[in-house]
């Protein structure tokens, strides 16, 4: 790839992608965001068009900014910061973020610890510690909820009243942490496969330097371990950070938002979809893409400094 | 003190005895170098005195007590590793003190070796870098201070130089055996060059497949290899190994002659044979001579200015007094 005429090939064949890619991504993103000036109830009426039904039609009114619907500035905005259910959802989001990080993070380092042993049956362990992670959200989500916790059917519940323990009515009475414990055992694989090959790529002859220095196996992991996996770490916190900020089919599964589990994202889709307020819930989701893109703007400075290194 | 005793010892992975039973006792003080080809269980031997391994059976004594059992941490030793093994995040100061810590040592006390190893090892400067920001030599000298700020009872080297270039690794063999004179402490090194052997042992432990071939001084080694493998391992270039008709005439299965030790005419001599590749290093000049009744050619030293011609015949001369001679099972006859 070193001559002109091969570079210049080269940005023609990527140009079909790379023009696709990016309509892909800014026609919702624009239509998110011109949505969210307008007054949009479809329900009371509001229509994007009274042209026709067509795609062509559509286009056109998108091109001309949808004049039919009225420009209300920023009210959808302060109405949905405004709203009672706002700050809530906020704090919910982030106690759901927070758990899941924390429990996936701790148990991610205790189980590639114990991965990194060598044992019978390594190869077999290792995959059926990865499965989870293949299992679509919204089936794990339902597993969970009708295999596990129900109440008078689920395993937790002939294991408590194997123990003579009244059943808990774990998504009603304990609703956050059955989201979170659902939404962990989906991550705690990528957090630990992660962690795992970077714990493989320490050097084993550090530990044996640390065991010779009089390190217990405390202070080996405190001292020698924990450092050498800083990175991966930050690395697993960032990438899940970002798409656990849009959990939702775990939550439309099990609680429908209900019982203090009503996220940011869900939030949004409840107002777009259950209100049929659609301005509102797009000024919800520039919220999300700004408080995304904050997020992402630390992973890349992040990953793009270990890359450096 | 430093005295390590090594009584039957044997290791085995799985069903495969690397290390059959070995007898071996390092005195107090004494730089001793297992030698050896790779893959014949020096650095399997070297782990196992560390306690990085666990021995199969027998006894490993240090001054006198019985440390088969005990963790690597409390043998007393100090272990400078080939990859040096140096802790990336932490600053070299941090790396020196490591063991120190480890030993909840005085902050006070801590600071005076480190500052003294660091004077010792001219790394003063370099205190606050990360080993990442040292070069080669460098990172050596602080796997070297992490070691000495220990003050142990013995150091093991596992191939220290190995992963340096050749002008730093002649430094670094000055250094290190002139730390040896300084410290006056024991030392075990391996390493696969018999260069280092010769130029930094007290005592030389030539192994191959986990058997000692033969312990002694490298003079000792030089002049008077025990069998066919330590006359042929020890030395460089190595010693011409003849076997067949011509080793019988001096009574022999193999005899052996190093290459100082055979002279060049061109008119008369025992030995006749063409000239091949020369070696010209300035100071001496290798000949590589096939000669008739043997496969390999024979390896002469001459001086310097000495220059022979690609395919000229020569004649030589084995000198009779330097001629090691050696059984149908290789060992030495005197």
């Amino acid at each position: 790839m070193a001559t002109k005429a091969s570079r210049s090939a080269a940005r023609i064949m990527m140009a079909p992608a790379v023009v696709l890619l990016l309509g892909w991504m800014l026609i919702p993103l624009s239509l998110t965001v011109i949505f969210s000036f307008k007054k949009f109830l479809p329900l009371r009426g509001d229509r994007i068009t009274d042209r026709g039904e067509g795609f062509g039609d559509f286009m056109w009114e998108y091109v001309r900014g949808f004049p039919t619907l009225d420009w209300v500035g920023f009210e959808n905005f302060s109405r949905f910061v405004g709203s009672s259910s706002f700050w809530p959802s906020v704090w919910t989001t982030l106690v759901i973020v927070g758990g899941v990080l924390a429990i996936t993070v701790v148990l991610g380092i205790l189980l590639s610890l114990l991965l990194d042993q060598p044992m019978w049956g390594q190869g077999v362990v290792r995959i059926l510690v990865i499965a989870p992670f293949f299992v679509m959200p919204t089936v794990s989500a339902l597993v969970w909820k009708n295999m596990f916790m129900d109440p008078v059917n689920g395993l937790f519940a002939h294991l408590w009243r194997f123990f003579g323990a009244e059943p808990v009515a774990w998504l009603s009475e304990a609703s956050m942490g059955s989201i979170v414990m659902i939404v962990s055992w989906q991550w705690l694989p990528f957090a630990t496969l992660i962690l795992l090959t970077a714990i493989q790529s320490l050097d084993s002859e550090q530990l044996e330097a640390a065991e010779m220095d009089g390190a217990g196996p405390l202070q080996r992991f405190g001292h020698i371990i924990l450092p050498h996996l800083g990175r991966a770490i930050t690395i697993v916190i960032l990438i899940q950070t970002i798409f656990l900020l849009s959990i939702f089919a775990e939550i439309f599964v099990t609680t429908g938002g209900a019982f203090g589990t009503r996220t940011l994202t869900y939030l949004i889709f409840q107002r777009v979809l259950e209100s049929q307020n659609v301005g509102l819930g797009s000024a919800g989701g520039v919220y999300a893409i700004i408080l995304a893109n904050i997020v992402a703007i630390f992973l890349m400075r992040i990953v793009g400094k270990n890359l450096d290194a | 003190m430093g005295r390590i005793q090594l009584k039957d010892v044997t290791k085995s992975f799985g069903d495969v005895q690397v290390i059959p039973p070995l007898n071996l006792t390092i005195e107090d003080g004494e730089f001793t170098v297992f030698v050896g080809p790779s893959g014949c269980g020096k650095s399997t031997l070297l782990r196992l005195i560390a306690g990085l391994e666990d021995i199969t059976s027998g006894v490993i004594e240090i001054n006198g007590e019985d440390a088969t059992d005990v963790v690597p941490a409390r043998r007393g030793l100090a272990m400078v590793f080939q990859s040096y093994a140096l802790y990336p995040h932490m600053s070299v100061r941090k790396n020196i003190a490591f063991p120190l810590r480890m030993a909840k040592m005085g902050q006070d006390e801590i600071d005076k070796r480190v500052t003294a190893a660091a004077e010792v090892l001219n790394l003063t400067d370099y205190l606050d870098r990360r080993p990442g920001q040292l070069s080669g030599g460098q990172r050596q000298r602080v796997a070297i201070g992490r070691a000495i700020v220990r003050e142990p009872a013995a150091f093991l080297f596992d191939e220290p130089l190995s992963n340096l270039d050749a002008a730093l690794r002649v430094g670094m063999r000055m250094e290190i055996s002139e730390l040896h004179k300084k410290l006056d402490t024991t030392m075990i090194y391996v390493t696969h060059d018999q260069v280092e052997a010769m130029t930094m042992a007290d005592k030389i432990v030539v192994l191959q497949a986990g058997n000692i071939e033969q312990v002694g001084s490298p003079l000792e080694l030089y002049q008077r290899p025990r069998n066919t493998f330590v006359a042929g391992f020890i030395g460089s270039p190595k010693m011409n190994l003849i076997s067949g008709a011509e080793a019988a005439k001096y009574d022999a299965a193999t005899i052996g002659i190093r290459p100082e030790h055979i002279d060049l005419s061109e008119t008369e001599g025992p030995w006749k044979g063409v000239v091949g590749v020369s070696e010209h290093l300035g100071s001496d000049t290798f000949f590589h001579i096939q000669c008739d009744f043997s496969d390999e050619p024979l390896t002469v030293r001459a001086s310097g200015e000495l220059t022979l011609e690609y395919g000229a015949t020569v004649h030589l001369t084995p000198r009779a007094e330097y001629l090691h001679r050696f059984d149908a099972e290789g060992l030495r006859i005197e």
